[in-house]
Parts: C-alpha cells; structure tokens; sequence
C-alpha cells in the first residue's frame, strides 16, 4: 500500500488534482481510499457524485466512539472509496486536532484494509500546524507531492511545505515525489517549476494544462475521466498517474531561502 | 557561608551554573545584594512552581466566596481547585446583603476531544446555564486553561453574552497555564480583571470612621480573621479582604476604603498601585505575622490615620493581645532560642515568618521563593532596573486613569511628608533581604536538587515550605512545617496565631520520629554474594 499526501497553497486545485489522478489510476485498476483532510469537506466530491457522506468528526460528535466504517466511508467511480475527515466551523475549535482524532479513528475502524494499493490524503493548505502534518507523521504518507503553478504565491507555499517534509523527513521515512504543475497558463510556467523542482532536489513530476474539460466535468460533479473520457485533458491525468505508479525518484527537499527563491522567479519568465 | 553556596552551585555543568548562579546568592557578598528573579526555570530542574492559572485560579479569585468559579477546559486541572487550598470562608449578611459561599463546589466545563476539536464555547455556555439554574451565584468567573488558548475560545464574549443573558457578573480570565514563567502571571490577569470589572461598582460607604481594604490576605486556615478581628478592635472599618473569605458583595466598594494594608505584596500589588492611581488610596505594606510585626504594622496604621483617640485604642489593644500571650510567647521561646529555620515558599511569606521567627529566637541561614520579583528580594526602589524579557511582556498590563467621580486624597504633601518622618513609607515595600542577616543564602526558585543539598549541609532545625517539597526534608529527619497550608493548623496571623505557631513548631521538634528511623539499607547490608563454587 502507497501512502500519498497531496499538499499545495489554498485554491490550486490539490482537491481536483488529487481526484483526478485517482481516477486514473483506478483505470489503471488500482484500489484507492482518498481521506480528505480539510474542514470544508469537499475533497471526495468528484468521484462520490456530490457531497455525499458524513464526515468522521461529525458522526464522532453525534455518535460517539461507536462508529460504523460504512458510515463514513462511500464508494464511488472506479471502486474509489472516499471518506471526509471534517472539521469545525470556521473559527472555532482546532481543525488540526480534528484530522489527528480522525486518522486515529479512521485506523481504529481499520479503513487501511490490505488490498488497498494507494490511500492519498488531500490536506488544506499549509502545513500551519503539527494537526496537518499529521498525514505525514511515521507510518502514515511516505510520500508527498505537492500542487503548484508558476505564480509566485503558489511557488512561495510549495517552498514552505518543502520546509515541513524536511522535519518530518529526518524523523520518519516521508520523501518528496515531486511537483505537480496544475497550469495557471503564466509565463514560462513549464520551466520555472522546472527550476524550482530541481533547486528543490524534486522533479516536476507533470504539467497540467489549463482546460475547460475540468470545469465542465466539475459542473457535473464527476472527474475528466468519467465524464468526458475521450478529451485530452483525459489523457494528461491518465499520464499523470501513470508517473506517479512509475516514480521512483523520492527524495528530503531542501527547501531555499527565499532571496534564492526570488533570483529564480526573476530568471524565469516573469522578467522579459 | 558563601563555601554553601559555591559548593551547591558547583555541582551543577557549566550551563545550568551559569543560569543558576545569578539566583543563589550569600547575602553581603554584594553591595547592594541583587538577585535574577521571575525568569524561565531550567526544563527538568524540578521546580516548586505552579502554573499561570494556578495563580489566577487557585491564588486570587479561588478564595472569592460568592463568586461561582467555572474552570474552562480538561478535568485534570480542577483537581487542585477542589478544596485542596485551606483559604477558609463562610456566608454572612452585611446591610442586608447576603454572601454565599460557592468554595464547597468546583466547577468545570470538563472538555473532551470533540470539544477541542468543535470548539468549547457551547460547552461553556451550557456550565454557566447549568451554574445559573442550580447555584443563581451574582457573579461567575470563567478561568481558561491551556487548551482554551490554543484553540482561541472567547470566554470573553461568552461572559457578555451570560451577563445579558442572565443579568449576573460574568468575568473571563485568559490565564492559561502557559502564560508567563509562574503563578506570578495569573496574579496580574487576576488583578487587572478585579479593577476592571469589580473595584468601583458598588455604592456601600464604611460606616466608621477609619476604614481600609486589607490585600493580599487569603484566610489560610483563618489567618485573615483574626486580622480582621483586631483591626475591628482597634475600632477600624474593614470594607473589604482581596480575597480570603472575601466576596464580590465587598469588593466592588473597595473604593470607599481610606487605606490600603497589602500584607503579600506580590500577588496583589498591582490593585494596591492601580487603586492609588485611580483612587487615591494611599497603601501601607503591612505584616499581621509575628507579634513584634503585628504590633508596628497597627502602629503605622495608627499613625497614617493620625488620630490621638486612634492611636491610643491601638495601644490599648496591643498591649492587652500581648499581655494576654505573655506567658505563652515567653516559655516558647525559652525552648525555641537559637534553633534555625530554612524558608521557601511564594512570593511574601518567606519574608513575612522571619519575623515571627524572631520573635522565638529563630534565625533564618536560608529564604528563598518560588515566584517573586527582584522587589520582593530587594526592595520596590529596583523596580525601574528591572528589564521587561519577552515573558514578562506576555502579561497584560494596564494603566488606569484617576476617576472622575470617585478620586480623593487622604493625606496632603505635607501630612505625607510628616509620616515618613516617623518612619511610615507609603506606597513602598522594603523587600526581604534588608532584614535579613549577613551570611545567609537567598535561593530563588529553588529546586529539588538544591532543597537536598543546601539541608544537608545547613541542617536547619526546621524546613518551611510547601507540599511538593516537605516531604523530602521530613522524611529524611528535618521537622518540615507546610506554610502554603499550615498542615491543618493555623491561625498564625496576630499575636494569638503566633502563639499557634511556636507551639506547632515546638510540637514538631519534640516529636522528631522521622529522625528517629534508620532506613533499611542502612541497618542490613544491601548485597549478598557467595563466593565461585560454594552452593
């Protein structure tokens, strides 16, 4: 079973990439439980077909301890199974401490059944505190990819999260598997996170073009892949899957100091 | 005596010396004495401190009787808000005004995982519904401990919203146990909370002529009552106690009061200094312990006040209260004379027993605290030398503006200036270690390693201090007395509780069984062996 955590700056498409690409290696006929660690609760909605099940803090809170796995856990396109850890309201109580109970609970249900070949955790945001570094902790995700685009902000958050593989890294067995590209179409995009990859010690792992295929399949609450098969964006999350069942290249990231992180954005595209 | 110090201290490795070496100090080895106070203590070192909230909590609202105390997070920290302090309290009347007395119950919102996880303040709301329907107290306290801040619940909004709701006082206090260095912290949010929301709210007049607010007196198995007592004796209006057996009803006309008595400085100096800013009210630092004590402080209260009618009643009470003990001061002392005593407790009564001490013939090799300021060590004149650390500015501190309706002054220039003539320092605390003699150790935050080393080699008769650390003196053959608590006993405030106190002590060194018992190991040899090839 691979562990995979899904990290990357708020709004780059970590959900709809992570869906995406798990629907192509269900293609491929792997078997994949994706744990959505957000409070939003949104990270399963494209394969389940909405947001469809309880998350495993509510039914913590209404049931107690004594949970059901079935209740929590849906399956959807290509046998995918998709469980919402949740969270608090916006503002209140501690979302971080929520994915902690969560995994545990998750763990204690014994959602990690051995015929699964791949568990991706879909993680907000930043690592902003140790609750979501969790995911990455020893014995959870051994490796970690991270969404990105050539924007600077998204670039900055990417050489943040490298900072927090670091830890971990030293400590437990989490490597980086590299750069997922997620194409905001800016200017030598492809390059840039290119550079930044390899100043990273990573490789950009994939580049995802920009197509309205994923927004019309998102409209529809379904991946590229099941609705929309035959567009080339299919295509581009089949070859991404593919890379990442074929990856062998996991390393410790060495995250840069932001003056080095700046002289890089200047080489690439932004100056002209 | 300076060999004790450097031969504790240099035990330590170079790293812990260092820091530890600016908190030991031999008084007279410097001019003046200086000691590294109120600093972060060593990780590992096994302190005697407590927490923020412990101070906020436990300290200054704990002894509060009317007011409803609800702890704000895990169970585990309202274990020590159930009774384990001895600040004794009882409902009263007072112009018709009842007092109830919630120090019997202990409250807390119990939180769990899910509550960490949602957030807490629903919680709180249904404890404070829940305190409402079953207790109707006029006031509740909310104290947060440390989850409460990491997962930033507004127990401040929640108590607008109980005040609203249910027409009660209802006061946050964001002591979370992880604020400051030692319980010292939660005095301060303590203190500024009471001057906030309490001091001045209330209407009530002293109904004599001479009235005072006494600070810093907990009522630790009584003592405060028997102050109380005696001032009343003296003909002198007690409006209000902070905060043993005290009440919300009498602290909110503290204002009224003529004069401050602050008998612990440290947790309570900063309403004494904000009720002189806002109020006018001058304060005396007073010491209730030890009869020699007792009697200069009712003096100098005679004296502020400058009544000849005033003066001559003190008198009279003074020395009818020791003529009373007499006898009984007289024979203890003949058994305790020469004896010698190692002190370490909070933030005051290190420095206030030395004098009671004395009044026995006892002297003091070693005092330390657990939390005090360079201040309480040296004397309010250091006060502007002391830099502010990145700890210290953690703590909120406020300033406050003379009121517009309620400022007074007691005393003119003049009057004032009459009064340190004699002697009588308003708005001023000495420190400890101007009383103290030349040779003797000064230890701040003392630790477990040094309380067993710095006994061994001073061998003081009796170990003052509290319940964390008596044990290791007394089983070890030292006559150890808890003066957190008093071990059950008390009062020991006034000229009756000094006489409590000698027999006590007396009591204890009669009864030296633990000094008696030979440990095991040391009778019997502790390995047994036989020599290769005998069965």
């Amino acid at each position: 079973m691979r562990q995979v955590a899904i990290y990357g700056k708020g709004g780059i498409g970590k959900s709809t990439t992570t869906q995406n690409l798990t629907a192509g290696l269900a293609e491929m006929g792997k078997k994949i439980m994706i744990v959505g660690c957000d409070p939003k609760a949104d990270s399963t909605r494209l394969v389940l077909g909405g947001l469809a099940q309880k998350t495993v803090l509510d039914t913590l809170r209404e049931e107690g301890e004594d949970i059901d796995l079935d209740f929590i856990m849906k399956e959807g396109y290509g046998g995918i199974k998709g469980v919402e850890s949740g969270g608090p309201e916006p503002g209140v109580g501690c979302a971080g401490r929520g994915i902690i109970t969560s995994i545990n609970l998750l763990e204690q249900l014994g959602a990690y059944t051995d015929d699964l070949d791949y568990v991706f955790y879909d993680v907000l945001g930043d690592v902003v505190c140790g609750g979501f570094a969790m995911p990455i902790r020893e014995g959870k995700a051994q490796e970690i990819y991270i969404v990105c685009s050539g924007e600077m902000m998204a670039l900055y958050a990417a050489n943040n999260i490298a900072k927090g593989i670091m830890k971990y890294a030293s400590t437990g067995g989490v490597r980086l598997g590299g750069l997922i590209c997620n194409s905001r179409k800016v200017d030598g995009e492809a390059e840039l996170v290119s550079a930044v990859a390899k100043e990273l010690g990573t490789q950009m792992i994939h580049f995802v073009p920009r197509d309205n295929a994923v927004q019309r399949a998102e409209i529809n609450k379904k991946t590229v892949i099941d609705y929309s098969p035959d567009v080339p964006q299919a295509d581009e999350y089949r070859a991404l899957a593919q890379k990442i069942d074929n990856n062998d290249l996991f390393v410790i990231p060495k995250p840069m100091k932001i003056e080095r992180l700046e002289e890089i954005l200047m080489e690439h595209g932004i100056l002209d | 005596m300076s060999s004790v110090r450097d031969h504790v201290l240099d035990q330590y490795n170079s790293r812990v010396y260092k820091n530890r070496k600016e908190h030991v100090i031999t008084i007279g080895d410097k001019q003046p004495d200086e000691v590294t106070a109120n600093t972060r203590t060593i990780p590992g070192i096994i302190t005697q401190r407590g927490c923020c909230y412990a101070g906020c909590k436990g300290v200054v609202l704990g002894p509060i009787k009317d007011a409803l105390i609800i702890v704000h997070g895990p169970i585990g920290c309202s274990y020590y808000a159930w009774g384990t302090r001895r600040h004794k309290a009882e409902s009263d009347v007072k112009d018709g005004e009842e007092a109830k007395s919630y120090l019997e119950y202990c409250f807390s919102t119990d939180m769990q995982e899910s509550d960490i996880v949602f957030g807490g303040e629903k919680k709180l709301k249904k404890a404070i519904t829940e305190a409402v329907d079953i207790f109707n107290p006029p006031a509740i306290f909310i104290c947060s401990t440390c989850p409460v801040g990491l997962i930033g619940d507004d127990i401040h909004a929640v108590a607008r919203w109980a005040e609203e709701e249910y027409g009660i006082k209802c006061i946050g206090f964001s002591c979370e146990g992880y604020k400051g260095v030692s319980q010292s912290a939660g005095h301060h949010i303590a203190n500024n909370q009471l001057i906030r929301y309490i001091i001045g709210t209330g209407d009530k007049k002293p109904k004599k002529k001479f009235s005072v607010n006494i600070l810093g007196e907990y009522n630790i198995g009584g003592d405060g009552w028997e102050v109380e007592r005696l001032l009343r004796r003296c003909g002198i209006d007690v409006v209000s106690v902070f905060t043993g057996g005290s009440s919300v009803r009498d602290i909110k006309n503290a204002h009224h009061a003529d004069l401050n008595l602050v008998q612990c400085h440290r947790s309570i100096n900063y309403v004494a200094d904000m009720m002189y800013e806002k109020y006018g009210i001058d304060w005396i630092k007073v010491n209730f312990i030890g009869s020699e004590s007792c009697k200069k402080s009712l003096a100098e209260i005679g004296e502020y006040f400058g009544d000849e009618e005033l003066k001559t009643r003190i008198q009279e009470v003074i020395t009818d209260e020791m003529l009373n003990n007499a006898d009984e001061m007289q024979y203890l002392k003949s058994k305790l004379k020469g004896k010698t005593a190692a002190l370490y407790v909070g933030g005051s009564r290190s420095h206030h027993y030395q004098t009671l001490l004395k009044d026995f013939g006892i002297s003091t090799v070693l005092a330390g605290y657990e939390f005090a300021h360079r201040d309480d060590y040296e004397g309010r004149e250091v006060l502007p030398d002391i830099k502010p650390d990145a700890d210290s500015k953690n703590i909120e501190s406020i300033t406050v503006e003379p009121d517009k309706k309620y400022y007074r002054v007691y005393l003119t220039d003049e009057q004032k200036a009459a009064l340190a003539e004699k002697g009588v320092k308003l708005n001023y605390y000495e420190g400890m270690f101007k009383e103290m003699d030349e040779g003797s150790i000064i230890c701040d935050d003392l630790n477990h390693f040094e309380t067993e080393e710095f006994i061994s080699i001073l061998k003081p008769d009796v170990f003052f201090s509290g319940i964390k650390d008596k044990f290791i003196a007394q089983k070890s053959g030292t006559l150890s007395r808890q003066l957190h608590s008093y071990d059950y006993s008390g009062p020991y405030a006034g000229f009756q509780g000094a006489v409590n106190f000698g027999k006590d002590i007396l009591m204890g060194l009669s009864t030296p069984a633990w000094g008696l018992v030979r440990a095991p190991w040391k009778k019997v040899p502790s390995l047994s062996a036989t020599l290769g090839g005998e069965e």
